[in-house]
């Protein structure tokens, strides 16, 4: 169908504005389909593959992959997979809760600040968030170590035994995960608390409801779009955790991520790690789902 | 008219919220400031302090193999930045000023967030069996900096085509529209009138993407091969071997080109009607 039309001021046809357009969109558009969908159709193809006793690939279709995550192997049935699935969501939730309690306080903070300081605060925050993983798990490896004054206190107060370090501990592996989401919930929370109507809040406080009432009717329903961004970009990166797990974590805090980079490591068994990722994406994309019905679209920056 | 106007208060915080606000901060830069005190610190063994000295920094200098890491760092980042720039930009243009029918632009959306809202090492997975799959297929390819440009720039794009894009959505069509009443043809609209508008988005999508280059890590990790280890697969390295006090110093530096990056960043992101 060949309409003739006006467009940015331009007498023009929606053929020759296709081809223009698409002149434009093929090269980038191409990269994207072909570098995201193979690798998708990829982990797909890899997942229902098995892998040979003597540990060549081989192209028939199972879903006995699934079926180990599950915990089924040849010698019957084991929790070992499950726990760590189990163990993947509850760190990355009660690092979401966490990261929301903290966050949520800081955004209303920065928003109060005059504008210039505003500024200056979410660069504060911001640096961190763009400083290198390895740097900033390591950095905690350093002040958690066994001569640093946090666990000097904790070895005083016998909470540890003499001369131990913090980490590898679970309690590391919430510092450094809560550490590392904070930037990633500040930033839309922050957005969303900014253009907060104060008016609302006037109004509830003249008709004399009490300060929670105020919060749970005119401040919270307010923040709800922002509330479930910071929720997305919090709990998604801790559910795909990999490094600080591996670096703070000991070995009962292993997450969905450090069972996928063992099967591409040690393991050498590509086509179970194609099938704990999968599952993991199947989860994110649920939660998702489940969290872009209750709220708005996903923004980011 | 400016928010400021309309909202004339500034609300003092409580004192609650103060505190949990300068806790956070510590809690953000206190491991941080730690690395930066030991990278000057004299001591070989232990966080014992043994004296101000700069050699953690000098002996850097003379460690070829972080040399060419930092090299492989910096080659992986402006490549993949460069060609993720102009990729993500026509992306952002082709969909923003052309009249797609609306079902194309949410099949497109949808896509261009799936590198924002996956998991990075589900992500680095596909990316390695992708790989892996030519490989086996077809023989030849090797993992090295060519898959790690590759892979950076498939999650880079997403990114600029975001930020460009939503600076060409504020823009508005009245100065373009004004260039065609003037009779400029397609070519010269865009090449005079559209991209210096957009360029500041354009500068900032780019410094963004060269951000996220250098923040990677996992990516990197899987897509990687024995000859192309750059900065972050360096430090992970000796981290499993046992650190060394000139990796305090390695991530010192590190640290200071991100924050510049990220000041540098701030610059290009403050919208006019800020200022």
């Amino acid at each position: 169908m060949n309409r003739l039309l006006v467009w940015y001021g331009e007498l023009a046809t929606t053929r020759k504005l296709t081809t223009r357009g698409l002149a434009l969109l093929a090269v980038p558009l191409i990269w994207i389909v072909v570098l995201l969908v193979a690798p998708l159709g990829a982990m797909v193809a890899w997942s229902v593959a098995s892998r040979a006793a003597t540990g060549d690939i081989e192209w028939t279709f199972s879903l006995q992959n699934f079926g180990r995550l599950a915990g089924y192997d040849a010698f019957g049935w084991t929790k070992s997979y499950l726990v760590i699935l189990g163990t993947t969501l509850v760190i990355s939730t009660i690092t979401t809760v966490i990261t929301l309690a903290l966050a949520y306080p800081l955004s209303f903070f920065i928003a109060q600040r005059r504008p210039a300081r505003r500024y200056l605060w979410l660069t504060l925050i911001i640096i961190p968030f763009c400083t290198n993983l390895v740097i900033r798990t390591y950095a905690w490896m350093l002040l958690l170590g066994n001569q640093m004054p946090p666990a000097l206190l904790a070895q005083w107060l016998h909470l540890i035994g003499p001369s131990e370090a913090l980490y590898p501990s679970t309690l590391a592996v919430y510092i450094g995960m809560v550490s590392n989401s904070l930037p990633f919930a500040v930033l839309p929370l922050y957005t969303n608390v900014e253009k907060l109507d104060w008016a609302i809040v006037e109004a509830s406080r003249d008709l004399y409801s009490r300060p929670m009432r105020t919060f749970f009717h005119g401040i919270l329903p307010q923040t709800l779009p922002g509330l479930v961004t910071a929720i997305v970009l919090t709990f998604i990166p801790a559910m795909g955790a990999f490094l600080i797990p591996d670096l703070l974590g000991g070995g009962k805090s292993w997450m969905l991520g450090n069972l996928i980079q063992h099967q591409f490591g040690v393991s050498r068994d590509f086509p179970f790690g194609a099938a704990v990722s999968l599952v993991l994406t199947f989860l994110t994309m649920v939660g998702l789902l489940i969290l872009r019905r209750s709220g708005d679209e996903v923004t980011f920056l | 008219m400016s928010r400021a106007e309309a909202a004339p208060r500034v609300r003092r915080s409580h004192w609650l919220l103060s505190t949990i606000a300068g806790a956070t901060m510590v809690f953000l830069y206190l491991p941080l400031v730690a690395v930066a005190a030991m990278s000057v610190n004299a001591a070989r063994f232990g966080v014992a302090w043994k004296g101000f000295s700069l050699r953690w920094y000098a002996q850097l200098l003379h460690n070829q193999v972080v040399l060419q890491a930092a090299l492989n760092t910096l080659i992986l980042a402006a490549v993949s930045t460069a060609i993720s720039t102009v990729l993500g930009t026509l992306l952002a243009i082709g969909l923003e000023r052309f009249p797609w029918p609306r079902w194309m632009r949410r099949i497109v959306d949808a896509v261009v967030y799936v590198p924002v809202v996956t998991p990075d090492i589900v992500f680095a997975v596909g990316m390695l069996l992708a790989f892996e799959a030519v490989r086996q297929a077809m023989g030849g390819l090797r993992l090295g900096l060519a898959t790690m440009i590759v892979a950076h720039v498939t999650f880079q794009i997403s990114f600029v085509a975001l930020v460009v894009g939503s600076r060409l959505a504020t823009l508005g069509r009245s100065v373009e529209e004004a260039a065609r009443d003037l009779y400029a043809d397609t070519w010269h609209s865009l090449r005079t009138i559209t991209l210096p508008l957009i360029a500041p988005g354009i500068v900032a999508g780019a410094m963004l993407a060269f951000t996220l280059s250098l923040d990677d890590f996992v990516i990197s990790f899987f897509t990687s091969g024995p000859s192309s280890v750059t900065l972050p697969l360096y430090i992970y390295g000796s981290l499993r071997r046992g650190v060394s006090p000139d990796i305090h110093a390695l991530s010192t530096i590190v640290f200071l080109v991100t924050v510049t990056l990220v000041l540098g960043l701030q610059l290009f992101t403050r919208s006019p009607k800020e200022e």
